[in-house]
């Protein structure tokens, strides 16, 4: 392993011949990528799907390896001079910037290989493929920033690419508009407040670079500013409640490979902010930090799966449980601040493992499900979940990748959501202490609200499922879908396979994990389960799955032997209520099913709800139609935001007036700001 | 010592599946018998699953792998709970605690199976169950676990092998208040996640009162016998469980055979009276509506916390 110090010459690397590993596989990234766009420009329209698509499976795949030779502590990276003398772009991902690289490469890879299969009309087009491949460069590079400009140059390149990814289908679908409107102005809310925090952390540590930024003490006022105002930036763009608001906007208008990498690994960049600010700026934070990161992230999982359990589109869904899912990463990472604070060392590391594990078990999960979702839109034409039904017969890989992540994504066993959602209760039950009022607080109030979370989350994804893929198709689009192109259902079964590998193997993925934020006590133990030695707790879902088909084994046999004298016989409906079928329409749908969740949170989810009756001519006692309608609409939108917005709106009208165009108040206001400065000046 | 205790969770599943019949058997007979009737004798659930195996499996037109694979999925993750719970003896499986957690995620296995084979057929019944289960399932989570977390701390450990170790070390933890309240609130749990009264009739089959029934509608056969089995064994497991928490006398702590005895015979002792105790109890419940039972789980959730309150001011 070589290691690579600055260069006193500055000099761009590149030309250097004695690159070590990293450096090597960054500039083959970077390489890749100008390769990709030059592809991505040129290739005709025929060919352009495949050309660009594996040249950015080439490009992600680089990234793979720089992301894996920088995880497993190979240090070194790239410099390129600025104008500015002091100034140094730098690429150097530590080992936490490794594992994000990883991520955000192996996410990338899979939806360009979907891509290739999926891409047609306007998300084929030059721009379209352009945009994806700079998203997906500036996403990959944003973790292999080593020093403040580049990173928010790379975050610029990651939310400009997206950006454009969102307005792809502007022509047919005039509400990509006013999702990318959304999107634009968050994002770059959240910039401002990421530069306004960094800036505040420059100032004390006079430099850029990442390294000197660690002398700013996490107890001063800088530190806690810049703490409020970078954790504000980066819950912006993870989509944390009440900022999420331009999530299920943008993500369902994005084309489904965008908005897998969107999700996956877009708003995990906001965790990797976090974890920047927590670990390695400002390490030992004060309790206030964790109960704030523990609140963000308790009241995004609660009402972000809430919202999921009762929507029925499905991208909306997804979207709605990545605020969750990302609210459950905050969770962990606040508990793991709080309990650090107390030093109770051992169950504040669990906690971090389990936020580390919560972000790769989300990228592969979100990722399969949102790969799914669009081969499910690809199939039918229908995005409404009570207009969809029967996939599972028709669709049977799509269905079986769908059907993996959604169990990840409802954490049962032997999957990774289970094992992140273990660890984060062991660190939970190992955390519990009666010296410090706080944890001793905050603690079950988060175990009642994982678990909260874990329920609805199992409704929201029956629900997804079932309604999807099971029962008899609620509409035409749903009848005659069928399965979809190998590279879409390819993609999707790998990212499937690897819900199931990660939750099967924890051990040695938990070990990496641990490496990369520097935890040593975690183990392998068993057929490859996870062992936390320090808290004397074990997982082995491999030892889990044995005992459960060992003790499944003497049913299957019993049934085998009976389906041998009695074979499963097809009819039209075994009992039916003694009747025969009716239409597909009478089934269950999606909004049936959430019903009586609709009404046990009324109070929260606010549903507008209209039933109008029609009377027959001849008399008022004959109804000749009812009309049922129900609206549900998001409650920060409609009571924090839309206020908001109007007053801003009646704020310009109000300044409009400053404005009139005449050159003596224009005149009066020049002199009125001179006299101010003056004053200020001389005090 | 791994082979033993793979022997006595081996031993533990198949009492636990010989039982869980009789269980449901004494259950009805003591209501049948309270409610004046002669009742079909305990014997009868045994008989139902014999003819049930015995009888050809009907399956409608269109259906999924679901319908096939659920009840045996079912099944599985009933008598992996068995496997893992303390029911005879505090003895563990190799590499597979028990885990508190691990137990509630493999009873939700189940738990989803069987929503899933509510709406793999595509009739309106199936999809109101399905809807239903995965409410109150979702409903109770937080109590359960909250119950667990409050369990655990005396102990220091999720394992309920552990939990039940200290209370029979120190018998006085029992009736603590911390344990009492998260016992009761674990026990109304159990009745939502077992689908008893006054969550679910389980005896009902109109169209607007049933949950668990309205989901296996349209099964039959085997399918149907692995359904009922799955779910009696489920309800002899955990009623075991909150018996055990109760009263942990008689578990063997060793691999004897005499201990084993023991522990059987205990076990068979406190589920007959659990059993009789549950059948009686119903006779003086009516169902809730739907919209109450949130109400009676926010109840037992408030319990649960309580209970982890009181274990930070009671020692």
């Amino acid at each position: 392993m070589s290691t690579r110090t600055r260069p006193d010459h500055r000099s761009i690397a590149f030309g250097d011949w004695t690159m070590n590993p990293v450096e090597a596989a960054l500039t083959a990234e970077l390489l890749l990528a100008a390769l990709a766009c030059a592809v991505a420009a040129v290739a005709p329209a025929s060919m352009r799907r495949y050309l660009a698509g594996i040249a950015t499976i080439a490009m992600a795949a680089s990234g793979i390896v720089a992301g894996g030779l920088a995880l497993s502590g190979h240090s070194g990276g790239l410099w390129a001079p600025t104008a500015l003398p002091t100034v140094n772009l730098t690429l150097a991902p530590d080992r936490l910037g490794g594992l994000f690289i990883v991520i955000a490469s192996a996410v990338t890879l899979l939806a360009a290989l979907y891509a290739i299969g999926y891409v047609h009309g306007a998300a084929d087009s030059r721009s379209a493929w352009l945009a994806f491949i700079l998203f997906t460069f500036g996403l990959q590079m944003v973790p292999a920033a080593g020093d403040i400009i580049t990173f928010l140059l790379a975050w610029e390149l990651m939310a400009l690419g997206s950006g454009v990814l969102v307005l792809t289908d502007h022509r047919t679908r005039p509400q990509a508009r006013s999702a990318a409107l959304w999107y634009a102005v968050m994002t770059q809310l959240s910039f401002l407040l990421i530069l306004a925090g960094f800036a505040a952390l420059a100032s004390v540590a006079g430099t850029t670079t990442f390294d000197a930024l660690v002398t700013v003490s996490p107890t001063s006022t800088t530190g806690a500013l810049a703490f409020t105002l970078l954790i504000l930036g980066f819950a912006t763009k993870a989509g944390l409640v009440p900022l999420h608001i331009w999530l299920p906007r943008a993500h369902p208008e994005a084309p489904s490979h965008a908005s897998a990498v969107m999700s996956a690994a877009m708003v995990k960049m906001g965790v990797y902010g976090t974890l920047l600010v927590v670990l390695r700026f400002m390490p030992g934070g004060p309790a206030w930090w964790g109960i704030v990161l523990l609140s963000l992230g308790g009241i995004s999982a609660v009402y972000g799966i809430l919202q999921a359990s009762v929507t029925s589109d499905v991208k909306r869904l997804l979207a709605y449980s990545t605020t969750e899912n990302i609210g459950l990463i905050f969770l962990a990472i606040g508990a793991s601040v709080l309990l650090a604070s107390y030093h109770l060392t051992a169950a504040s590391q669990a906690a971090l493992l389990a936020a580390l594990l919560l972000a790769i078990s989300h990228a592969a999960f979100k990722c399969s499900l949102f790969l799914g979702a669009g081969a499910i839109v690809a199939a039918t034409g229908e995005r409404n979940l009570d207009r969809l039904g029967g996939l599972g017969v028709r669709m049977p890989w799509t269905a079986a990748a769908f059907g993996v992540a959604a169990l990840g994504a409802a954490a049962l066993p032997v999957t990774s959501g289970f094992v992140a959602e273990w660890t984060l209760f062991q660190s939970f039950i190992h955390g519990a202490t009666r010296d410090a009022i706080s944890v001793a607080v905050a603690l079950p109030v988060a175990v009642a609200v994982v678990a909260l979370t874990a329920g609805l989350a199992l409704v929201t994804f029956v629900k997804l499922y079932g309604i999807g893929f099971l029962a008899r198709p609620r509409s035409q689009g749903a009848d005659d879908a069928h399965e979809v192109s190998h590279p879409m259902r390819w993609a999707a079964l790998i990212g499937a396979g690897a819900v199931i590998a990660l939750g099967v193997f924890p051990g040695p993925v938990a070990q990496v994990l641990a490496s990369a934020v520097g935890i040593g006590d975690v183990a392998t133990i068993g057929f490859g389960g996870l062992s936390l030695p320090s808290l004397g707790v074990l997982l082995d879902p491999m030892a889990l799955a044995i005992t459960a088909l060992v003790c499944a084994l003497p049913v299957v046999v019993v049934s085998a032997l009976s389906a041998r004298r009695h074979p499963r016989r097809a009819t039209e409906l075994p009992w039916g209520c003694g009747g025969a079928r009716v239409s597909p329409r009478m089934q269950y749908t999606a909004t049936s099913y959430a019903e009586p969740l609709m009404r046990v949170f009324d109070d929260t989810l606010r549903p507008e709800q209209d039933v109008v009756v029609t009377h027959a001519t001849e008399s008022r006692y004959l109804v000749a139609q009812v009309r049922y309608r129900q609206k549900l609409s998001d409650v920060i939108e409609v009571r924090g935001y839309r206020p908001l917005l109007e007053f801003v709106d009646r704020l310009g009208v109000v300044s409009r007036r400053l404005q009139n165009g005449s050159v003596h108040r224009y005149l009066t206001f020049s002199f009125v700001a001179l006299i101010v400065v003056l004053i200020v000046v001389s005090l | 010592m791994n082979w033993t205790a793979t022997a006595v969770a081996l031993l533990q599943v198949l009492i636990a599946t010989l039982v869980a019949p009789l269980v449901i058997g004494i259950t009805r007979q003591t209501r049948a018998r309270l409610e004046g009737r002669v009742g079909a004798g305990i014997l009868q659930p045994w008989r139902d699953l014999r003819k049930l195996l015995r009888k050809e499996t009907l399956q409608a037109n269109g259906v999924s792998w679901i319908s096939s694979i659920g009840p045996i999925v079912v099944m599985a993750s009933s008598l992996l709970v068995a496997a893992l719970l303390p029911l005879i003896s505090t003895l563990t499986l190799p590499f597979v605690p028990d885990d508190l957690f691990v137990v509630v995620s493999v009873l939700l296995i189940g738990t989803v199976a069987v929503a899933l084979i509510g709406l793999d057929v595509g009739s309106a019944f199936g999809g109101m169950g399905s809807s239903r289960h995965m409410m109150i399932a979702a409903l109770v989570e937080p109590t359960v676990l909250v119950a667990v977390y409050a369990l655990s701390i005396p102990a220091g450990s999720s394992l309920l092998s552990s939990i039940v170790a200290t209370r029979l070390d120190a018998p006085a933890v029992i009736l603590s208040p911390v344990s009492l309240l998260a016992v009761v609130a674990l026990f109304v749990a159990v009745l939502a996640e077992t689908g008893r009264l006054p969550v679910d009739n389980p005896s009902t089959h109109l169209e607007l009162t049933m949950v668990h029934e309205a989901m296996i509608l349209e099964s039959s056969g085997r399918d149907l016998a692995w359904l009922e089995l799955g779910s009696w064994l489920r309800l002899s497991a955990l009623l075991g469980l909150v018996a055990n928490l109760m009263i942990p006398w008689g578990l063997a702590t060793d691999a004897t055979v005499l201990a084993l005895v023991v522990g059987t015979i205990a076990l068979l002792l406190k589920l007959t009276v659990f059993a009789a105790a549950l059948g009686a109890g119903e006779v003086f419940l009516a169902k809730l509506r739907l919209f109450r039972v949130p109400e009676l789980l926010a109840g037992s959730f408030v319990l649960a916390f309580l209970a982890v309150t009181a274990s930070y001011l009671v020692t």
